[in-house]
Protein backbone atom coordinates (compact mmCIF):
# COMPACT_ATOMS: atom_id res chain seq x y z
CA UNK A 1 0.00 0.00 0.00
CA UNK A 2 1.20 3.53 -0.52
CA UNK A 3 1.49 5.96 2.33
CA UNK A 4 0.58 8.58 0.81
CA UNK A 5 0.37 10.86 3.77
CA UNK A 6 4.43 10.27 3.79
CA UNK A 7 5.02 10.48 0.36
CA UNK A 8 2.73 13.70 -0.88
CA UNK A 9 4.29 17.62 -0.56
CA UNK A 10 4.45 18.37 3.50
CA UNK A 11 3.50 22.12 2.21
CA UNK A 12 0.37 21.50 0.12
CA UNK A 13 -0.85 18.66 2.78
CA UNK A 14 -1.13 21.77 4.87
CA UNK A 15 -3.52 23.72 3.16
CA UNK A 16 -6.85 24.10 4.62
CA UNK A 17 -9.56 23.76 2.10
CA UNK A 18 -11.45 26.37 1.53
CA UNK A 19 -14.25 27.09 3.75
CA UNK A 20 -16.76 28.13 1.31
CA UNK A 21 -16.36 25.10 -0.77
CA UNK A 22 -16.80 23.20 2.27
CA UNK A 23 -19.92 25.11 3.50
CA UNK A 24 -21.54 24.48 0.09
CA UNK A 25 -20.61 20.69 -0.25
CA UNK A 26 -23.46 20.56 2.42
CA UNK A 27 -25.82 22.97 0.55
CA UNK A 28 -25.43 20.53 -2.47
CA UNK A 29 -27.08 18.09 -0.79
CA UNK A 30 -29.83 19.93 0.01
CA UNK A 31 -33.25 20.34 -1.93
CA UNK A 32 -35.10 24.00 -2.63
CA UNK A 33 -31.52 25.99 -1.57
CA UNK A 34 -31.63 29.29 -2.14
CA UNK A 35 -28.43 30.47 -2.64
CA UNK A 36 -26.12 34.00 -1.96
CA UNK A 37 -23.17 32.40 -2.02
CA UNK A 38 -21.79 32.63 -5.41
CA UNK A 39 -18.91 34.82 -6.05
CA UNK A 40 -19.47 35.19 -9.80
CA UNK A 41 -21.72 38.08 -12.15
CA UNK A 42 -25.03 35.95 -12.65
CA UNK A 43 -24.98 37.96 -16.08
CA UNK A 44 -24.27 36.51 -19.30
CA UNK A 45 -20.87 37.11 -21.18
CA UNK A 46 -22.41 39.80 -23.71
CA UNK A 47 -23.40 38.46 -26.90
CA UNK A 48 -20.95 40.58 -29.06
CA UNK A 49 -17.87 39.06 -27.20
CA UNK A 50 -18.79 35.61 -27.00
CA UNK A 51 -19.76 36.45 -30.71
CA UNK A 52 -16.32 37.28 -31.11
CA UNK A 53 -14.70 33.99 -29.53
CA UNK A 54 -16.88 31.90 -31.74
CA UNK A 55 -16.37 33.88 -34.96
CA UNK A 56 -12.51 33.42 -33.87
CA UNK A 57 -13.17 29.66 -33.85
CA UNK A 58 -14.79 29.39 -37.03
CA UNK A 59 -11.46 31.42 -38.65
CA UNK A 60 -9.51 28.64 -37.08
CA UNK A 61 -7.62 30.24 -34.84
CA UNK A 62 -6.80 27.69 -33.05
CA UNK A 63 -3.18 27.77 -31.41
CA UNK A 64 -1.18 28.69 -28.83
CA UNK A 65 -0.98 32.65 -29.07
CA UNK A 66 2.51 34.41 -27.57
CA UNK A 67 3.45 33.67 -24.41
CA UNK A 68 2.40 37.43 -22.95
CA UNK A 69 -0.74 36.84 -25.05
CA UNK A 70 -1.68 38.35 -28.11
CA UNK A 71 -0.41 41.49 -29.20
CA UNK A 72 -3.47 42.91 -30.33
CA UNK A 73 -5.19 42.26 -26.47
CA UNK A 74 -2.00 43.48 -24.90
CA UNK A 75 -2.19 46.65 -26.62
CA UNK A 76 -6.02 47.32 -25.81
CA UNK A 77 -5.15 46.58 -22.20
CA UNK A 78 -2.57 49.08 -22.09
CA UNK A 79 -4.74 51.40 -23.90
CA UNK A 80 -7.90 50.97 -21.40
CA UNK A 81 -5.79 50.86 -18.35
CA UNK A 82 -4.49 54.93 -19.33
CA UNK A 83 -8.04 55.52 -20.30
CA UNK A 84 -10.00 54.11 -17.47
CA UNK A 85 -7.35 54.72 -14.59
CA UNK A 86 -4.64 56.78 -16.13
CA UNK A 87 -1.79 53.95 -15.38
CA UNK A 88 0.76 53.78 -18.06
CA UNK A 89 2.44 50.23 -19.39
CA UNK A 90 4.21 49.37 -22.25
CA UNK A 91 1.98 46.77 -24.22
CA UNK A 92 5.59 45.13 -25.07
CA UNK A 93 6.65 44.44 -21.86
CA UNK A 94 4.71 45.32 -19.21
CA UNK A 95 1.63 43.65 -19.59
CA UNK A 96 0.81 39.84 -19.30
CA UNK A 97 -2.72 38.40 -20.71
CA UNK A 98 -2.98 35.19 -17.76
CA UNK A 99 -4.99 32.45 -16.89
CA UNK A 100 -7.83 34.60 -14.97
CA UNK A 101 -6.59 37.28 -12.05
CA UNK A 102 -6.04 34.43 -10.33
CA UNK A 103 -2.80 32.99 -11.98
CA UNK A 104 -1.28 36.58 -12.33
CA UNK A 105 -2.21 36.65 -8.47
CA UNK A 106 -0.05 33.52 -8.23
CA UNK A 107 2.87 34.67 -10.64
CA UNK A 108 3.00 37.93 -8.96
CA UNK A 109 3.85 35.97 -5.29
CA UNK A 110 6.23 33.75 -6.68
CA UNK A 111 7.93 35.96 -8.72
CA UNK A 112 8.42 38.13 -5.43
CA UNK A 113 8.65 35.98 -2.66
CA UNK A 114 12.04 34.34 -1.19
CA UNK A 115 11.81 31.90 1.40
CA UNK A 116 10.95 33.79 4.94
CA UNK A 117 9.65 36.76 3.19
CA UNK A 118 6.54 38.60 5.07
CA UNK A 119 3.70 39.04 2.94
CA UNK A 120 1.03 41.48 4.49
CA UNK A 121 -2.59 40.43 3.94
CA UNK A 122 -5.05 42.97 5.04
CA UNK A 123 -8.21 40.46 5.98
CA UNK A 124 -11.18 39.81 5.45
CA UNK A 125 -10.33 38.74 1.67
CA UNK A 126 -9.91 36.76 -1.48
CA UNK A 127 -9.12 32.96 -0.09
CA UNK A 128 -6.18 32.76 -2.44
CA UNK A 129 -3.35 34.85 -1.36
CA UNK A 130 -2.86 32.94 1.94
CA UNK A 131 -2.20 29.40 0.91
CA UNK A 132 -0.07 30.70 -2.34
CA UNK A 133 2.32 32.71 -0.20
CA UNK A 134 2.46 29.59 2.25
CA UNK A 135 3.53 27.64 -1.00
CA UNK A 136 6.41 29.94 -2.32
CA UNK A 137 7.55 29.77 1.61
CA UNK A 138 6.54 33.04 2.08
CA UNK A 139 4.98 34.19 5.50
CA UNK A 140 1.39 35.71 5.31
CA UNK A 141 1.23 38.45 8.28
CA UNK A 142 -2.64 39.08 8.14
CA UNK A 143 -3.80 42.66 8.80
CA UNK A 144 -7.06 42.88 10.53
CA UNK A 145 -9.48 45.29 8.66
CA UNK A 146 -12.23 46.60 10.90
CA UNK A 147 -16.08 47.35 10.27
CA UNK A 148 -15.72 50.53 11.98
CA UNK A 149 -12.63 51.55 9.47
CA UNK A 150 -15.17 50.78 6.80
CA UNK A 151 -13.24 47.65 6.57
CA UNK A 152 -10.66 49.75 5.01
CA UNK A 153 -6.39 49.14 5.36
CA UNK A 154 -5.47 51.95 7.64
CA UNK A 155 -1.74 53.66 7.74
CA UNK A 156 -1.76 52.42 11.41
CA UNK A 157 -2.26 48.68 10.64
CA UNK A 158 0.03 48.94 8.64
CA UNK A 159 2.65 50.18 9.70
CA UNK A 160 2.32 48.31 13.14
CA UNK A 161 2.76 44.92 10.91
CA UNK A 162 5.73 46.13 8.77
CA UNK A 163 8.75 44.17 9.68
CA UNK A 164 12.48 44.15 8.01
CA UNK A 165 11.34 40.94 6.30
CA UNK A 166 8.26 42.26 4.47
CA UNK A 167 8.46 41.55 0.87
CA UNK A 168 4.54 42.57 -0.51
CA UNK A 169 1.95 44.16 0.52
CA UNK A 170 -1.47 42.44 -0.83
CA UNK A 171 -3.96 45.41 -1.59
CA UNK A 172 -7.23 43.67 -2.31
CA UNK A 173 -9.61 46.57 -2.97
CA UNK A 174 -12.74 46.77 -4.00
CA UNK A 175 -12.67 44.02 -1.35
CA UNK A 176 -14.61 40.68 -1.97
CA UNK A 177 -15.99 39.89 0.62
CA UNK A 178 -16.48 43.29 2.41
CA UNK A 179 -17.11 45.26 -0.62
CA UNK A 180 -14.87 47.90 0.96
CA UNK A 181 -13.25 50.47 -1.28
CA UNK A 182 -10.31 52.83 -1.02
CA UNK A 183 -10.96 56.05 -2.75
CA UNK A 184 -7.73 58.55 -3.68
CA UNK A 185 -7.32 60.02 -0.41
CA UNK A 186 -7.15 56.22 1.68
CA UNK A 187 -4.38 55.53 -0.97
CA UNK A 188 -2.50 58.66 0.15
CA UNK A 189 -2.27 57.38 3.49
CA UNK A 190 -1.02 54.08 2.63
CA UNK A 191 1.55 55.57 0.15
CA UNK A 192 2.62 57.56 2.36
CA UNK A 193 3.65 54.45 4.47
CA UNK A 194 5.24 52.50 1.63
CA UNK A 195 7.36 55.19 -0.94
CA UNK A 196 10.47 54.95 1.14
CA UNK A 197 10.34 51.36 1.79
CA UNK A 198 11.64 48.26 -0.45
CA UNK A 199 8.26 46.46 0.06
CA UNK A 200 5.96 46.00 -3.18
CA UNK A 201 2.53 46.04 -3.53
CA UNK A 202 0.24 43.35 -5.31
CA UNK A 203 -2.74 44.98 -6.34
CA UNK A 204 -5.83 43.23 -7.04
CA UNK A 205 -8.37 46.05 -8.83
CA UNK A 206 -10.43 42.93 -10.52
CA UNK A 207 -13.76 44.60 -9.30
CA UNK A 208 -12.39 48.12 -10.26
CA UNK A 209 -15.20 48.74 -12.90
CA UNK A 210 -17.88 47.57 -9.67
CA UNK A 211 -17.53 50.64 -7.95
CA UNK A 212 -20.47 52.82 -6.65
CA UNK A 213 -21.10 56.37 -6.12
CA UNK A 214 -19.89 59.22 -8.35
CA UNK A 215 -16.23 58.21 -7.87
CA UNK A 216 -14.26 56.17 -10.64
CA UNK A 217 -12.04 53.09 -8.91
CA UNK A 218 -8.43 54.68 -8.31
CA UNK A 219 -5.54 52.33 -8.55
CA UNK A 220 -2.62 52.90 -6.17
CA UNK A 221 -0.09 52.67 -9.12
CA UNK A 222 -1.13 56.30 -10.16
CA UNK A 223 0.07 57.22 -6.99
CA UNK A 224 3.39 59.40 -6.68
CA UNK A 225 6.10 56.47 -5.97
CA UNK A 226 3.75 53.66 -6.27
CA UNK A 227 3.85 52.48 -10.20
CA UNK A 228 7.42 51.36 -9.70
CA UNK A 229 6.88 48.96 -6.75
CA UNK A 230 3.30 47.65 -7.69
CA UNK A 231 1.40 44.77 -9.77
CA UNK A 232 -1.77 45.69 -10.67
CA UNK A 233 -3.74 42.18 -11.13
CA UNK A 234 -6.74 42.34 -12.81
CA UNK A 235 -9.23 40.28 -15.32
CA UNK A 236 -12.64 39.87 -17.35
CA UNK A 237 -14.25 37.52 -14.90
CA UNK A 238 -16.33 40.18 -12.98
CA UNK A 239 -16.30 43.33 -15.02
CA UNK A 240 -17.30 41.99 -18.20
CA UNK A 241 -19.11 38.26 -16.68
CA UNK A 242 -16.72 35.80 -18.25
CA UNK A 243 -15.80 33.95 -15.24
CA UNK A 244 -16.13 31.06 -17.84
CA UNK A 245 -13.38 31.85 -19.74
CA UNK A 246 -10.97 32.21 -17.89
CA UNK A 247 -8.90 35.63 -18.44
CA UNK A 248 -7.01 37.78 -16.90
CA UNK A 249 -3.79 40.00 -16.57
CA UNK A 250 -0.97 41.47 -14.64
CA UNK A 251 0.26 45.15 -15.24
CA UNK A 252 4.15 45.35 -13.58
CA UNK A 253 7.18 47.21 -14.69
CA UNK A 254 9.21 45.13 -16.70
CA UNK A 255 11.94 43.88 -14.42
CA UNK A 256 8.87 42.25 -12.13
CA UNK A 257 6.87 40.77 -15.35
CA UNK A 258 10.36 39.40 -17.06
CA UNK A 259 9.82 36.84 -14.19
CA UNK A 260 6.53 36.53 -13.59
CA UNK A 261 6.42 35.49 -17.40
CA UNK A 262 9.00 32.99 -17.23
CA UNK A 263 6.77 31.33 -14.48
CA UNK A 264 3.55 31.87 -16.90
CA UNK A 265 5.69 30.02 -19.82
CA UNK A 266 6.43 26.65 -18.31
CA UNK A 267 3.07 26.45 -16.00
CA UNK A 268 0.41 27.02 -18.75
CA UNK A 269 2.16 28.62 -21.77
CA UNK A 270 -0.37 30.98 -22.39
CA UNK A 271 -3.86 32.13 -21.81
CA UNK A 272 -6.50 30.46 -23.60
CA UNK A 273 -6.41 31.74 -27.53
CA UNK A 274 -10.37 31.91 -28.15
CA UNK A 275 -11.04 33.98 -24.36
CA UNK A 276 -8.24 36.42 -25.73
CA UNK A 277 -10.28 36.88 -28.91
CA UNK A 278 -12.99 37.61 -27.09
CA UNK A 279 -11.56 39.96 -24.88
CA UNK A 280 -9.75 42.31 -27.62
CA UNK A 281 -13.91 42.85 -28.15
CA UNK A 282 -14.77 43.21 -25.02
CA UNK A 283 -12.93 45.94 -24.27
CA UNK A 284 -13.16 47.74 -27.83
CA UNK A 285 -16.86 47.48 -27.91
CA UNK A 286 -18.55 46.43 -24.61
CA UNK A 287 -18.38 49.92 -21.96
CA UNK A 288 -21.42 50.43 -21.99
CA UNK A 289 -22.68 47.13 -21.29
CA UNK A 290 -20.47 47.44 -18.25
CA UNK A 291 -22.31 50.19 -17.02
CA UNK A 292 -25.40 48.82 -17.52
CA UNK A 293 -24.40 45.84 -15.72
CA UNK A 294 -23.56 48.09 -12.58
CA UNK A 295 -26.32 50.29 -12.45
CA UNK A 296 -28.03 46.99 -11.81
CA UNK A 297 -26.19 45.69 -9.31
CA UNK A 298 -26.01 49.12 -7.51
CA UNK A 299 -29.94 48.90 -7.41
CA UNK A 300 -29.45 45.38 -5.81
CA UNK A 301 -26.96 46.70 -3.79
CA UNK A 302 -29.07 49.59 -1.94
CA UNK A 303 -31.96 46.60 -1.92
CA UNK A 304 -30.03 44.24 0.20
CA UNK A 305 -28.59 46.66 2.48
CA UNK A 306 -31.65 48.31 3.07
CA UNK A 307 -33.21 44.89 3.28
CA UNK A 308 -30.51 43.49 5.89
CA UNK A 309 -30.28 46.56 8.25
CA UNK A 310 -34.16 46.52 8.80
CA UNK A 311 -33.76 43.03 9.62
CA UNK A 312 -31.23 44.33 12.56
CA UNK A 313 -28.21 42.67 10.64
CA UNK A 314 -26.37 45.93 10.57
CA UNK A 315 -24.01 46.03 7.46
CA UNK A 316 -21.52 48.59 6.39
CA UNK A 317 -22.65 50.25 3.11
CA UNK A 318 -20.25 48.64 0.96
CA UNK A 319 -19.14 50.75 -2.23
CA UNK A 320 -17.65 47.72 -4.56
CA UNK A 321 -17.71 44.72 -5.91
CA UNK A 322 -20.87 42.74 -5.39
CA UNK A 323 -20.73 41.74 -1.77
CA UNK A 324 -22.13 42.68 1.63
CA UNK A 325 -20.80 41.71 4.96
CA UNK A 326 -23.34 42.06 7.39
CA UNK A 327 -22.88 41.40 11.36
CA UNK A 328 -24.29 38.96 12.38
CA UNK A 329 -23.41 39.52 15.96
CA UNK A 330 -26.84 40.31 17.37
CA UNK A 331 -28.16 36.75 16.93
CA UNK A 332 -25.59 35.60 19.72
CA UNK A 333 -24.06 33.00 16.87
CA UNK A 334 -20.99 32.40 15.12
CA UNK A 335 -20.33 33.13 11.90
CA UNK A 336 -20.54 29.07 11.16
CA UNK A 337 -23.57 28.78 13.28
CA UNK A 338 -25.31 31.26 11.93
CA UNK A 339 -24.91 30.08 8.51
CA UNK A 340 -25.13 26.58 9.30
CA UNK A 341 -28.57 27.16 10.83
CA UNK A 342 -29.91 29.48 8.30
CA UNK A 343 -29.11 26.96 5.55
CA UNK A 344 -30.97 24.19 7.79
CA UNK A 345 -34.12 25.95 8.66
CA UNK A 346 -35.09 28.24 5.62
CA UNK A 347 -32.67 26.36 2.69
CA UNK A 348 -30.49 29.92 2.05
CA UNK A 349 -26.94 29.49 1.88
CA UNK A 350 -24.55 32.79 2.68
CA UNK A 351 -20.79 32.27 3.42
CA UNK A 352 -19.36 32.43 6.76
CA UNK A 353 -17.09 35.65 7.31
CA UNK A 354 -14.45 33.16 8.99
CA UNK A 355 -13.85 31.84 5.66
CA UNK A 356 -12.01 35.19 4.64
CA UNK A 357 -9.62 35.15 7.38
CA UNK A 358 -10.17 35.29 11.33
CA UNK A 359 -11.10 38.87 11.25
CA UNK A 360 -14.47 37.83 9.31
CA UNK A 361 -16.09 36.32 12.25
CA UNK A 362 -19.31 37.51 13.65
CA UNK A 363 -20.01 38.28 9.88
CA UNK A 364 -21.23 36.67 6.57
CA UNK A 365 -20.83 37.15 3.32
CA UNK A 366 -23.85 37.35 1.01
CA UNK A 367 -23.17 38.19 -2.81
CA UNK A 368 -25.91 40.32 -4.70
CA UNK A 369 -25.40 39.08 -7.88
CA UNK A 370 -28.55 37.74 -8.30
CA UNK A 371 -31.90 38.97 -9.74
CA UNK A 372 -34.28 41.02 -7.51
CA UNK A 373 -36.95 38.51 -6.98
CA UNK A 374 -34.28 35.91 -5.78
CA UNK A 375 -33.06 38.39 -3.65
CA UNK A 376 -36.40 39.01 -2.27
CA UNK A 377 -37.22 35.64 -1.75
CA UNK A 378 -33.83 35.27 0.24
CA UNK A 379 -34.88 38.39 2.89
CA UNK A 380 -38.20 37.19 3.21
CA UNK A 381 -36.42 33.46 4.72
CA UNK A 382 -33.76 35.45 6.47
CA UNK A 383 -36.53 37.20 8.18
CA UNK A 384 -38.30 34.14 9.29
CA UNK A 385 -35.23 32.88 10.67
CA UNK A 386 -34.45 35.53 12.76
CA UNK A 387 -37.93 35.19 14.27
CA UNK A 388 -37.49 31.96 15.34
CA UNK A 389 -34.04 32.41 17.36
CA UNK B 1 -35.37 58.98 -13.79
CA UNK B 2 -34.73 56.22 -16.65
CA UNK B 3 -33.58 54.19 -14.16
CA UNK B 4 -37.51 53.80 -12.72
CA UNK B 5 -38.58 53.25 -15.97
CA UNK B 6 -36.30 50.43 -16.62
CA UNK B 7 -36.97 49.13 -13.46
CA UNK B 8 -40.88 49.48 -13.72
CA UNK B 9 -40.53 48.00 -17.41
CA UNK B 10 -39.18 44.92 -16.26
CA UNK B 11 -40.94 44.69 -13.01
CA UNK B 12 -43.45 46.61 -12.14
CA UNK B 13 -45.46 44.84 -8.95
CA UNK B 14 -42.25 46.46 -6.93
CA UNK B 15 -43.41 48.73 -4.35
CA UNK B 16 -42.88 52.43 -4.41
CA UNK B 17 -40.63 51.46 -0.84
CA UNK B 18 -38.40 48.92 -2.75
CA UNK B 19 -38.27 51.05 -5.87
CA UNK B 20 -37.45 53.99 -3.89
CA UNK B 21 -34.43 52.14 -2.12
CA UNK B 22 -33.14 50.96 -5.27
CA UNK B 23 -32.47 53.76 -6.86
CA UNK B 24 -31.64 55.78 -3.31
CA UNK B 25 -34.65 57.87 -3.37
CA UNK B 26 -37.92 58.28 -1.10
CA UNK B 27 -41.04 56.72 -2.11
CA UNK B 28 -42.78 60.29 -2.62
CA UNK B 29 -40.49 61.12 -4.83
CA UNK B 30 -40.70 57.69 -6.68
CA UNK B 31 -45.04 58.13 -6.53
CA UNK B 32 -44.64 61.28 -7.65
CA UNK B 33 -42.80 60.18 -10.80
CA UNK B 34 -44.86 57.83 -11.40
CA UNK B 35 -47.99 59.74 -11.38
CA UNK B 36 -46.65 62.01 -13.83
CA UNK B 37 -45.40 59.51 -15.80
CA UNK B 38 -49.16 58.38 -16.19
CA UNK B 39 -50.58 62.04 -17.13
CA UNK B 40 -47.78 62.25 -19.73
CA UNK B 41 -48.56 59.24 -21.09
CA UNK B 42 -45.12 57.85 -20.81
CA UNK B 43 -46.59 55.00 -18.87
CA UNK B 44 -49.61 53.32 -20.31
CA UNK B 45 -50.51 50.53 -17.87
CA UNK B 46 -48.92 47.57 -16.23
CA UNK B 47 -49.49 44.38 -17.97
CA UNK B 48 -48.17 41.03 -16.73
CA UNK B 49 -46.19 39.21 -19.62
CA UNK B 50 -47.86 36.07 -19.94
CA UNK B 51 -47.36 33.14 -22.09
CA UNK B 52 -50.73 32.16 -23.31
CA UNK B 53 -49.21 29.17 -24.91
CA UNK B 54 -48.93 27.60 -21.22
CA UNK B 55 -52.28 27.77 -20.63
CA UNK B 56 -55.27 26.63 -21.69
CA UNK B 57 -56.59 29.53 -23.43
CA UNK B 58 -56.91 28.98 -27.35
CA UNK B 59 -54.41 31.44 -28.75
CA UNK B 60 -53.27 32.14 -32.06
CA UNK B 61 -51.50 35.42 -33.26
CA UNK B 62 -50.58 36.74 -36.57
CA UNK B 63 -48.22 39.62 -37.68
CA UNK B 64 -49.92 41.42 -41.28
CA UNK B 65 -48.55 43.69 -43.15
CA UNK B 66 -50.99 46.20 -44.90
CA UNK B 67 -50.35 48.15 -47.81
CA UNK B 68 -52.43 51.55 -47.45
CA UNK B 69 -53.72 53.90 -50.31
CA UNK B 70 -53.71 57.21 -47.85
CA UNK B 71 -55.77 59.99 -49.73
CA UNK B 72 -57.37 63.07 -48.91
CA UNK B 73 -58.28 63.94 -45.61
CA UNK B 74 -57.43 60.19 -44.71
CA UNK B 75 -54.25 59.84 -44.35
CA UNK B 76 -51.75 57.36 -42.33
CA UNK B 77 -52.95 58.02 -38.53
CA UNK B 78 -57.00 57.91 -39.64
CA UNK B 79 -56.73 54.51 -41.70
CA UNK B 80 -54.44 53.36 -38.70
CA UNK B 81 -57.24 54.04 -36.22
CA UNK B 82 -59.74 52.42 -38.40
CA UNK B 83 -57.81 49.16 -37.93
CA UNK B 84 -56.12 49.38 -34.47
CA UNK B 85 -59.87 50.38 -32.76
CA UNK B 86 -60.56 46.38 -33.20
CA UNK B 87 -60.05 44.62 -29.92
CA UNK B 88 -58.36 41.65 -32.20
CA UNK B 89 -55.86 44.17 -33.07
CA UNK B 90 -53.07 43.76 -30.30
CA UNK B 91 -50.03 46.30 -31.72
CA UNK B 92 -50.61 48.68 -34.91
CA UNK B 93 -47.34 50.73 -36.40
CA UNK B 94 -46.20 53.03 -39.33
CA UNK B 95 -43.56 50.90 -41.11
CA UNK B 96 -41.13 52.79 -43.05
CA UNK B 97 -39.96 49.97 -46.44
CA UNK B 98 -42.00 47.59 -48.45
CA UNK B 99 -45.47 47.89 -46.71
CA UNK B 100 -47.29 50.37 -44.38
CA UNK B 101 -48.72 49.07 -41.38
CA UNK B 102 -47.34 46.31 -39.23
CA UNK B 103 -50.77 45.19 -37.35
CA UNK B 104 -50.26 42.54 -34.89
CA UNK B 105 -53.55 40.21 -34.44
CA UNK B 106 -54.97 37.48 -32.16
CA UNK B 107 -57.63 35.23 -31.93
CA UNK B 108 -58.53 32.22 -30.75
CA UNK B 109 -57.70 29.99 -33.62
CA UNK B 110 -56.17 30.14 -37.57
CA UNK B 111 -59.71 30.75 -38.76
CA UNK B 112 -60.76 33.68 -36.53
CA UNK B 113 -57.84 35.40 -38.16
CA UNK B 114 -58.46 34.25 -41.20
CA UNK B 115 -62.38 35.59 -41.10
CA UNK B 116 -60.48 39.19 -39.78
CA UNK B 117 -58.85 39.85 -42.13
CA UNK B 118 -60.84 39.12 -45.43
CA UNK B 119 -64.11 40.31 -43.58
CA UNK B 120 -62.68 43.61 -41.70
CA UNK B 121 -59.61 44.44 -42.91
CA UNK B 122 -59.43 43.70 -46.76
CA UNK B 123 -62.85 45.13 -47.24
CA UNK B 124 -61.46 48.81 -46.15
CA UNK B 125 -61.43 51.13 -49.02
CA UNK B 126 -57.76 52.49 -47.68
CA UNK B 127 -56.42 49.03 -47.58
CA UNK B 128 -54.85 48.24 -50.79
CA UNK B 129 -53.57 44.59 -50.30
CA UNK B 130 -52.49 42.62 -46.88
CA UNK B 131 -49.98 39.99 -46.08
CA UNK B 132 -50.67 37.46 -42.90
CA UNK B 133 -47.76 35.36 -41.10
CA UNK B 134 -49.12 33.46 -38.39
CA UNK B 135 -46.55 32.77 -35.58
CA UNK B 136 -45.89 29.98 -34.90
CA UNK B 137 -43.79 29.90 -31.68
CA UNK B 138 -42.49 32.69 -29.92
CA UNK B 139 -39.07 32.99 -28.83
CA UNK B 140 -38.55 36.30 -27.02
CA UNK B 141 -40.95 39.09 -25.89
CA UNK B 142 -40.22 42.67 -24.35
CA UNK B 143 -36.63 41.25 -23.52
CA UNK B 144 -38.10 38.36 -21.79
CA UNK B 145 -36.88 35.17 -23.36
CA UNK B 146 -39.97 32.57 -23.45
CA UNK B 147 -38.58 29.13 -25.16
CA UNK B 148 -35.66 28.58 -22.76
CA UNK B 149 -36.11 28.46 -19.04
CA UNK B 150 -33.21 30.46 -17.47
CA UNK B 151 -31.55 28.38 -15.30
CA UNK B 152 -29.02 29.44 -12.61
CA UNK B 153 -25.87 27.33 -13.71
CA UNK B 154 -23.35 28.68 -11.17
CA UNK B 155 -21.09 26.69 -9.59
CA UNK B 156 -19.90 27.30 -5.87
CA UNK B 157 -16.31 27.43 -6.84
CA UNK B 158 -14.00 29.16 -4.04
C1 LIG C 1 -10.61 39.46 -5.10
C2 LIG C 1 -10.53 38.47 -6.20
N1 LIG C 1 -9.40 38.39 -6.93
C3 LIG C 1 -9.27 37.51 -7.92
C4 LIG C 1 -10.28 36.64 -8.26
C5 LIG C 1 -10.02 35.67 -9.37
O1 LIG C 1 -10.82 35.85 -10.46
P1 LIG C 1 -10.46 35.25 -11.89
O2 LIG C 1 -9.38 34.26 -11.72
O3 LIG C 1 -11.72 34.65 -12.39
O4 LIG C 1 -10.00 36.40 -12.72
C6 LIG C 1 -11.47 36.68 -7.54
C7 LIG C 1 -12.58 35.76 -7.85
O5 LIG C 1 -13.49 35.54 -7.10
C8 LIG C 1 -11.61 37.63 -6.49
O6 LIG C 1 -12.73 37.71 -5.78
Amino acid sequence: MIDYDSLLAEKVRQIKPSGIRRFFDIANEMDHVISLGVGEPDFRTPWAIRQAGIHSLEKGHTWYTANAGLAELRNEIADYLERRFQISYRSKDEILVTVGGSEAIDLAIRACINPGDEVLIPEPCFVAYSPITALTNGVPVPIETKAEDGFRLTAKALKEKITPKTKLLIFPFPNNPTGAVMRKEHLEEIAEVLRDTNILVLSDEIYAELTYGSQNHVSIASLPGMWERTVVVSGFSKAFAMTGWRLGYAAAPAPIMKQMIKVHQFAVMCAPTTSQHAAVEALKSCGEEIVKMREEYDMRRHFIVDGLNKLGLTCFNPEGAFYVFPSVQSTGLSSEDFCQKLLYAQRVAVVPGNSFGESGEGFVRISYSYSIEHLMEALKRIEAFLKTL
Amino acid sequence: MNRLLNLLDKNCRLTNEQLAVMLDTTAEKVAAAIESYETQGIIHGYKAAIDWDKTDREYVIARIEIKVIPMRDHGFDEIARTIYSYDEVETCYLMSGGYDLAVTVSGKNFKDIALFVSQKLAPIDAVQSTSTHFVLKKYKERGVLLAEKERDMREDVL
